[in-house]
């Protein structure tokens, strides 16, 4: 076998191998983008409207979007009151690192200050956490302030969702996105005109 | 053996004395020498086991989008084609393979045909690929029932009806394998399971087999001769080459002729016309509405053809059955000891030509309405079809043939 | 090896329709590249088909990705009921109800396309003509005593059928279908109704199938990237033949 054979033969078995592996990953393509969500299920997880006008002052309501609990808490202004004070004890007062739209940056994280939207999912395992409004100790904090504490391993949030130290969750809970069609009627899972 | 575990070292020796991969990669391809001359009709036993791993990959996809059940399953179809992301990839490249798988399939038997593959000592590798075949019509048959369409529902229907030609217990025996007094949700459940898990991890062990008994014997090759007769110092044979680089090589130019046609198909004419998917099969299944023509995909056809030229239901039942049951026995019917059509005499030249024509054309007739002409025809063939193997067995006895050359001569 | 293509050819010409007698006189000549025409055959199919007849499959906003319409234009003049965007085009009638109004309920139509053929579907829609023996009124030519009335009799104007009666060889007399004498003009020329129906068809042509657009454009990439792959696997198997004499 001369040498201009090797080198020839060597040059063919790098390129077909080449063209080989491209057109595996090629095929690949589909088979994973297969398990992606289907037009079924986006249709399914599609937004979301929910009336707002019968929420009482410290009351919450308990929707379904995408499957999942979303809590929609019609804060008192009392419950407002102390967020500023809570943020020695929180672990991300600002909500840097959280999952949220944009437009509710601030403590209240929230686009009305007194309506509170939120995913009821703990951000440690999955729980749904609940609800405990009122400014009174609780067993599990003596300085409760009103918020949301899961049941399976002890993590807390204030009103705002926002987690306290000492708690097993590390992230503040998620907000959704969210726009309001009127005074009265709020939509889960769509914030642009139309998506 | 021992003195190349000694010579390794590192991670493979470690292994290698655990299992013997290194062996094994030499016992079936870097040393297992197959003759030099194969052409293309040797192509189809590779491209055999890529359609195969083509249709368990795509069908465990499909599996994952698709409810075994009587009420949803047509639109579980639909849903595949329409709201599964590339779903329609997935199901045209199945729906494609199992013909493909057919037409692969046939083509390598008939190599076996041309060049005496059967012949001794490769009896059991003839044996094993009936039974592949023969399991591979139900995987088939099953797979086709689980759109749930009008064609899949009467098609399961009249094929489960064959049952009912079996002597004093056929009635029970029709119920039995349906699981209800018609063609059900049940019977598409049962068919689920045997074509997703049961008939694959059979048809997967059988082609193991298969490999491995064609592995002890050797293959054939287009002259006939046996290439173990005449080997250097070292023990290779002089007539043949490693199948590793050579025919692995060989093998991709195969497949990548084989996957321009495939895909075309895929890609531009899934339907094929409607003889890959029919048109009948895109109406949903319904008991009360037979259509028009029922016929089988084009696979089953010749023997299908077979079956309705028999006035008879349990003689044309027997017929169907006799014409692949005699096949296994092709091996003892052929008693020439000359393997390859190339060293035999026009007789049995003109003969096979005729017995391949005569399949074709009942596979074309099993499509067509059944008129009398047709029917006729049907008849004709169905003859020939078995007066070939009777008149191999008398001819081969005496047959004059070609002076077989000892070695293979390029 | 060419033997068995041009084998597998004729039977695919042979199997192609054998779908029994029906009388399919005329071809559609539908293109579902023409995205005017899918627009307004999805049109038509929404005003005219749509209170009889369910495409369970098809969603309104894969309509309307497919033959890019707005979502708002697809709200105000397509979605008449009060479907959501991502709906099924369904409708509100059950088969129970059909059966009974209408004798058999209108089928599915979102692969009714695949199974009758375009041809088949344009022949129908064309070959209606009324008939005073029939409980609605209408008969038509493709599908004798179908239980559907002509929907579109207003724009096609009323006809009637000419049958002459013949003798076949076998002596045995029937009727044979001559020409249509129009009753009633339509709303439209014979051009406009004939395109009409050919954009209609066009719609379900696309709907029995809404994939085929991409599976068509992806087509020749797929085959140029396996065509170079062929081509270099040849050349690597031709090297390494060259140590075999």
């Amino acid at each position: 076998m001369t040498e201009s054979v090797n080198k020839s033969r060597r040059n063919l078995l790098l390129s077909t191998s080449a063209v080989g592996v491209v057109g595996a990953g090629f095929a690949a393509v589909p088979f994973l983008k297969s398990w992606l969500p289907s037009e079924r299920a986006k249709a399914a997880g599609g937004p979301v409207k929910a009336d707002i006008s019968k929420i009482e002052p410290g009351q919450m309501i308990n929707i379904l979007w995408r499957g999942q609990p979303v809590f929609i808490v019609n804060r008192t202004d009392e419950q407002i009151g102390v967020l500023e004070s809570l943020n020695d004890r929180l672990k991300d007062p600002q909500s840097e690192s959280a999952i949220e739209p944009e437009y509710v940056g601030n403590i209240y994280r929230s686009r009305k200050e007194n309506l509170f939207v939120v995913i009821g999912i703990c951000t440690h395992l999955g729980c749904s956490p609940k609800f405990y409004p009122d400014l009174v100790p609780q067993q599990f904090d003596s300085e409760w302030k009103g918020g949301f504490f899961c049941p399976c391993h002890s993590s807390r949030f204030d009103i705002s969702g926002r987690v306290f130290s000492g708690s097993p969750a590390s992230r503040n809970l998620d907000v959704p996105p969210y726009m309001f069609l009127d005074d009265n009627t709020i939509v889960i899972g769509l914030d642009q005109e139309k998506a | 053996m021992n003195s190349i575990t000694n010579n390794e070292k590192g991670l493979m020796a470690w292994i290698n004395k655990r299992l013997p991969v290194t062996q094994f990669v030499k016992d079936h391809l870097t040393e297992y020498y197959a003759p030099k001359n194969f052409n293309f009709w040797y192509f189809f036993g590779s491209l055999a086991l890529l359609v195969l791993v083509n249709q368990i990959l795509t069908g465990i996809w499909l599996t994952m989008h698709y409810k075994p059940d009587g009420a949803q399953a047509f639109g579980m179809v639909e849903y595949i084609m329409r709201d599964v992301p590339w779903g329609w990839l997935i199901r045209y490249l199945h729906s494609t393979g199992a013909s493909a798988f057919f037409v692969v399939i046939y083509l390598h038997m008939f190599r076996g045909l041309l060049y005496g593959s059967y012949k001794n000592p490769r009896e059991m590798v003839w044996i094993f690929g009936m039974i592949i075949y023969l399991a591979l019509m139900a995987e088939a048959f099953m797979g086709y029932v689980l759109p749930w369409g009008n064609m899949s529902y009467w098609g399961a229907k009249v094929i489960t009806q064959l049952f009912g030609a079996v002597p004093f217990v056929g009635d029970a025996l029709v119920e039995w394998v349906r699981g209800d007094y018609l063609i059900s949700d049940a019977t598409l459940n049962r068919f689920f399971a045997l074509h997703v898990v049961a008939l694959p991890l059979a048809i997967v062990a059988l082609v193991v087999l298969h490999i491995a008994a064609l592995h002890t014997v050797g293959s054939n090759n287009p002259e006939g001769v046996d290439i173990k007769k005449h080997k250097d110092e070292s023990g290779k044979p002089l007539d043949g080459i490693p199948f590793h680089p050579y025919y692995t090589v060989k093998d991709i130019f195969g497949v990548g002729c084989f996957l321009l046609i495939f895909l075309f198909i895929v890609f531009v004419k899934p339907d094929f016309g409607g003889l890959f998917l029919e048109h009948d099969n895109y109406v949903p299944a319904d008991p009360s509405v037979t259509p028009a023509l029922i016929k089988p995909v084009w696979y089953f056809t010749p023997f299908y053809a077979m079956l309705r030229a028999v006035p008879d239901l349990q003689m044309g039942a027997l017929v169907m059955l006799l014409a692949i049951v005699v096949l296994f026995f092709l091996p003892w019917l052929d008693r020439s000891p000359v393997k390859s059509i190339r060293y035999r005499r026009w007789p049995f030249k003109v003969a096979l030509g005729l017995f391949a024509v005569s399949f074709c054309f009942l596979g074309w007739l099993g499509m067509q309405a059944a008129t009398e002409t047709y029917k006729m025809m049907a008849q004709l063939f169905t003859v020939y079809y078995f007066g070939f193997f009777i008149w191999l067995f008398l001819y081969s006895r005496n047959e004059k043939y070609h002076q077989v050359p000892e070695r293979i001569e390029h | 090896m060419k033997k068995i293509v041009l084998m597998l050819l004729s039977l695919v010409a042979t199997a192609a329709w054998s779908a029994g007698d029906s009388f399919v006189n005329e071809k559609a000549h539908n293109n579902i590249r023409s995205m005017d025409s899918l627009r307004r055959g999805a049109q038509t199919f929404v005003n005219y088909c749509m209170g009889c007849h369910s495409m369970n499959f098809q969603r309104y906003n894969r309509v309307a990705k497919d033959l890019g319409i707005t979502e708002e234009e697809m709200m105000d003049s397509l979605v008449l009921t009060d479907a959501r965007f991502t709906d099924k085009m369904e409708i509100v009638m059950t088969k129970e109800q059909g059966d009974q109004w209408f004798g058999k309920a209108g089928p599915d139509l979102s692969v009714i396309a695949k199974a009758r053929g375009v041809d088949w579907l344009f022949s129908y829609l064309m070959n209606f003509y009324q008939d005073d023996k029939q409980a609605n009124g209408w008969n038509n030519l493709t599908l004798p005593n179908a239980a559907m009335p002509h929907v579109l009799w207003e724009m096609q104007g009323v006809r009637k059928a000419h049958f002459e009666e013949v003798t076949d060889e076998k002596g045995a007399k029937h009727k044979e279908f001559k020409s249509f004498d129009q009753v009633t003009e339509g709303t439209m020329t014979d051009t406009e109704y004939r395109d009409l129906v050919r954009d209609l068809v066009n719609f379900l042509d696309y709907s029995s199938e809404p994939a085929r657009l991409i599976r068509l454009s992806y087509a020749p990439w797929v085959l140029l990237f396996v065509s170079v792959f062929t081509f270099l696997a040849y050349l690597l198997k031709a090297n390494y033949f060259r140590d075999v004499h």
